[in-house]
């Protein structure tokens, strides 16, 4: 560490109605890991936004090697060495791994060197990747590669990854803290964006801990246990979610011999699976994005129908049923995607929770819709899953993430299903609420539903899960009682690191 | 520089004031049109909205308003049910011929007998016209996968021949002296769709209308079959999840417009009308999408729409007259009042942000 490569202070920008960062200040020092943490809305995104040319803050000032830096546009901001990885790719699935490089490049060199340069980077840091793959027919940690390559092609001075390993399996996220040591060795700083504690304290040599867009702390994450980062994140002390006391009933879910053809060109088809769940039990589903997850959702709610005996319910053939016939028989389900799946956008609460609402909660006399009682079911999930918003005449659009995933969530739970399939049920929700909502999956499992939970965050599998499979390439992997599972074992479960047979880390590459 | 903003919240105001914002626009590029065409634009345009409403000659055309207002009324709002839900019925025009041959041959049939039942019969024979010509888009699109849009417009085409060709065949008036065109329906009383009450332009179709208006409304706002229907446009995915059946709703909307272009045919053909003639087809069905789009496919802003059109429509016609402007710029200036609607349409999900260039 040679001295402070860029200095933030005081930076503010507000939004009309929230103040996204009030004065934040911090340094990040040449050759760091440094780790940028807080809850969904905490004002992270907003700020690397900021250093990366997106967002002109409202007040406050940035050096960069002691020089003035206030980039207009990220343009300029990546001419003077910062690089960005967001959490969404911006990729093209069509077009091969170099085509999707040159993409993103000022001046792009011709495509034939453009390949030898992304062979030479990826062999230098450990990433294998081959560019001449199609985007589409890669796995999430790939595509991950191909933004992390695309930007390490700018030999940048910052690197800015946002939320990097929420695609990763655990055998990739070794890989990739690798790749970031070689560059931290090699003198480029990392800003190191998670709400993931047991990483940072891994990876990271200092944290920076913002809450409602204030600096509320820095520590050295090494030396701070996790619950105390978390404590600072949250602000209050955590609430960790208590199992009762398990007993388990009949086999309310049997799927069987499932197979089941994509609907997208680029989607996962499902092989053969087999699981069951029993009353009272929550049953975990890891894997990484991508590997058959939304289609799995889609064969157990009924969007997408198949052999009537594939699926079970207390015995039941529903296979062939559509999503509101096996509502009326008690399985519910909550995707993934919050906005136009789960929740249509511009639609209003009220009607987003007649949506999935109208048979179990009885919605309509005659095909008429009983609006009074769709407003007090609304207004009732608004309540019990404290989902903050004005009203229950609001867009779902207009509610952040988190709180929409609460309505989203809460809607289905307070059906009181029988079976509750839920995918990523904590996606972009902060810890707090993300707590309630694994809370009330205990609870309902309590009550004897039966809960298949898909998730990508290990730790929320493992804090509430009984029994814990994975999906990988669409075929299920055995499904084995979750306690004293060990990491490596859930990492071969979920496929191990994808590509690693061209992977080799070239320790001792140009420096 | 300027930046478009997603508004958190669909601007409800806006909403409800970009149609008039898009008239008064239309009002002064259409004054610009006509100032460049040589007229005075003030002139013109007095005469399109004016005229026909506080002119001097008023009496005539305020009853003209609805008989042209109820059959774009009518198609419209079974537009707008399809295209609430992302399914696009452009062929309303081929709807509307076959709904009035249909409706008019099954009055035809009956002649010279009177009978009360007779009316009836057509009103069906004219729904069912329409209905099955919409059908033809319909089954192809759930079964093979076609596009609504080509496929209904087509329809159009194939239509105008059929009406060609029972106008100088089947249904041509054997006393009509070898023109084109069958028997007149209106000295025919049985099946004469004639004024309710008399001087005021209201007959049977306008009164259907009003009706479709109001049960489109209740459809929407108050049965789970609307709120499906604008689900499925808002978000086809949610739809599926929340269990609407894709085929059943194309099938739904495109019959229930089919249905409504066939009635609008049928009643235009019995009554104002008067007779299938080679040249019966005005383009009711293509003003009905303007209308219905002008409306914000909201029945009660369609019915304000549909009597809107009907005065430029009216208006247009006497400045044909009085001032020979010509009838294109009169299309123009119905063209530009779409045109300048969808335009600002943007604004209800959007706000417009001037922002200052880098500074830096």
């Amino acid at each position: 560490m040679t001295g402070t490569l860029l200095s933030i202070s005081g930076l503010t920008k507000a939004y009309p109605g929230v103040v996204a960062n009030d004065t934040v200040s911090f340094d990040i020092q040449e050759g760091e890991v440094h780790a940028l943490l807080g809850e969904n809305g905490a004002g992270k995104s907003t700020l690397v936004k900021m250093i990366y040319g997106l967002v002109k803050p409202d007040s406050g000032t940035m050096t960069w090697r002691g020089e003035a830096f206030a980039p207009p546009e990220p343009k300029a901001a990546r001419a003077s060495g910062v690089a960005m990885v967001f959490q969404h790719f911006s990729l093209f699935d069509a077009l091969n791994v170099a085509e999707n490089v040159a993409l993103g490049m000022e001046d792009p060199p011709k495509m034939r060197d453009l390949a030898r340069q992304i062979r030479r980077v990826s062999e230098a840091y450990g990433l294998p990747l081959d560019p001449n793959r199609t985007v589409g027919d890669l796995s999430a940690g790939e595509r991950q590669r191909v933004e992390i390559i695309r930007c390490l092609l700018q030999d940048p001075k910052l690197l800015i990854m946002d939320e990097p390993t929420s695609v990763l399996t655990p055998q990739e996220v070794e890989i990739l803290f690798k790749t970031l040591n070689k560059l931290k060795s090699e003198g480029t700083s990392i800003l190191y964006i998670s709400h993931k504690l047991e990483e940072i304290r891994t990876l990271c040599d200092h944290a920076t801990i913002l809450r409602l867009g204030k600096n509320v702390g820095e520590c050295v994450p090494a030396e701070t246990s996790a619950r105390d980062m978390a404590e600072l994140m949250v602000g209050d002390t955590l609430q960790t979610p208590t199992r009762s006391t398990e007993k388990t009933g009949d086999v309310m879910l049997d799927v069987s011999g499932l197979s089941l053809q994509p609907t997208s060109p680029f989607g996962t088809t499902l092989k053969n699976i087999h699981f069951t769940v029993r009353a009272g039990e929550i049953l975990g589903l890891g894997g990484v994005a991508g590997n058959g997850q939304d289609e799995l959702l889609a064969a157990l709610s009924g969007e997408s129908t198949t052999w009537p005996d594939a699926v079970k319910v207390k015995g039941r053939d529903v296979g062939h049923l559509g999503p509101n016939a096996r509502r009326e028989l008690g399985i519910l389900a909550a995707p993934e995607e919050r906005l136009g799946h789960a929740a249509a956008p511009d639609m209003s609460l009220v009607e987003n929770a007649l949506l999935t609402g109208l048979i179990r909660k009885n919605l309509t006399s005659n095909g008429f819709v009983d609006w009074a009682g769709t407003t007090a079911f609304a207004d009732e999930v608004i309540k019990e899953f404290d989902v903050r918003t004005p009203g229950s005449d609001r867009a779902a659009r207009s509610l952040s993430g988190g709180n929409l995933q609460k309505f989203v969530i809460g809607r289905e739970v307070l059906q009181s299903p029988e079976v509750l399939v839920v995918n990523q049920p904590t996606w972009g929700v902060d810890a707090a609420a993300a707590a309630s909502i694994r809370q009330s999956l205990l609870d309902l499992a309590a009550g004897g539903a039966a809960i298949v939970c898909i998730s990508q965050d290990l730790d929320e599998l493992m804090e509430i899960s009984d029994r814990f499979g994975a999906l990988n390439e669409g075929r299920m992997s055995d499904i084995r009682p979750a306690a004293g599972l060990s990491i490596d074992e859930i990492g071969l479960m979920m496929g191990g690191a994808h590509g690693m047979e061209v992977a080799h880390i070239n320790e001792g590459a140009d420096a | 520089m300027i930046k478009l903003e997603k508004r958190a919240q669909p601007s409800r105001t806006l909403a409800l004031s970009t149609p008039l914002i898009a008239v008064v626009i239309t009002m002064i590029a259409g004054g610009l049109l006509f100032a460049a065409l040589g007229k005075n634009p003030f002139e013109a345009i007095g005469t399109i909205f004016w005229e026909p409403l506080f002119g001097e000659f008023a009496f005539y055309y305020r009853p003209q308003l609805l008989v042209k207002g109820g059959p774009l009324i009518l198609i419209a709002i079974g537009l707008s049910l399809g295209f609430r839900a992302g399914i696009w019925n452009i062929g309303a025009e081929g709807q509307y011929i076959m709904g009035a041959i249909c409706g008019a041959g099954a009055g035809l049939a009956f002649y010279p007998m009177e009978s009360i039942f007779i009316f009836p019969i057509m009103i069906l024979a004219g729904a069912l016209g329409g209905w099955v010509w919409a059908m033809i888009p319909a089954l192809l699109k759930v079964k093979f996968g076609t596009n609504e849009i080509l496929v209904s417009l087509m329809l159009v085409y194939v239509a105008e021949q059929l009406l060609a060709s029972v106008s100088l065949g089947l249904l041509k008036n054997p006393q009509g002296f070898g023109f084109p065109g069958s028997r007149n329906l209106q000295e025919y009383a049985s099946a004469h769709n004639a004024e309710l009450i008399t001087g005021t332009g209201m007959h049977w179709g306008v009164l259907f209308a009003f009706i479709a208006v109001i049960m489109s409304y209740v459809l929407l706002n108050k049965h789970i079959l609307g709120f499906n229907i604008r689900l499925t446009g808002e978000a086809p995915r949610a739809a599926r999840f929340a269990g609407v059946n894709p085929t059943r709703l194309i099938l739904f909307c495109l019959g229930t417009s089919g249905a409504l272009a066939g009635l609008a045919g049928m009643f235009e053909a019995s009554g104002p009308a008067g007779q299938i003639s080679i040249d019966f087809g005005v383009g009711y069905g293509f003003t009905a999408i303007i209308v219905a789009f002008l409306g914000r496919l909201h029945p009660v802003g369609i019915l304000l729409a549909g009597l809107l059109m009907a005065l430029t429509y009216i208006g247009g016609e006497i400045a044909q007259s009085n001032m020979g402007l010509p009838a294109a710029a009169i299309q123009v200036f119905q063209g530009m009042l779409l045109f300048f609607l969808l335009a600002l349409d943007l604004l209800t999900n959007f706000r417009i942000k001037f922002a200052v260039k880098g500074a830096a």
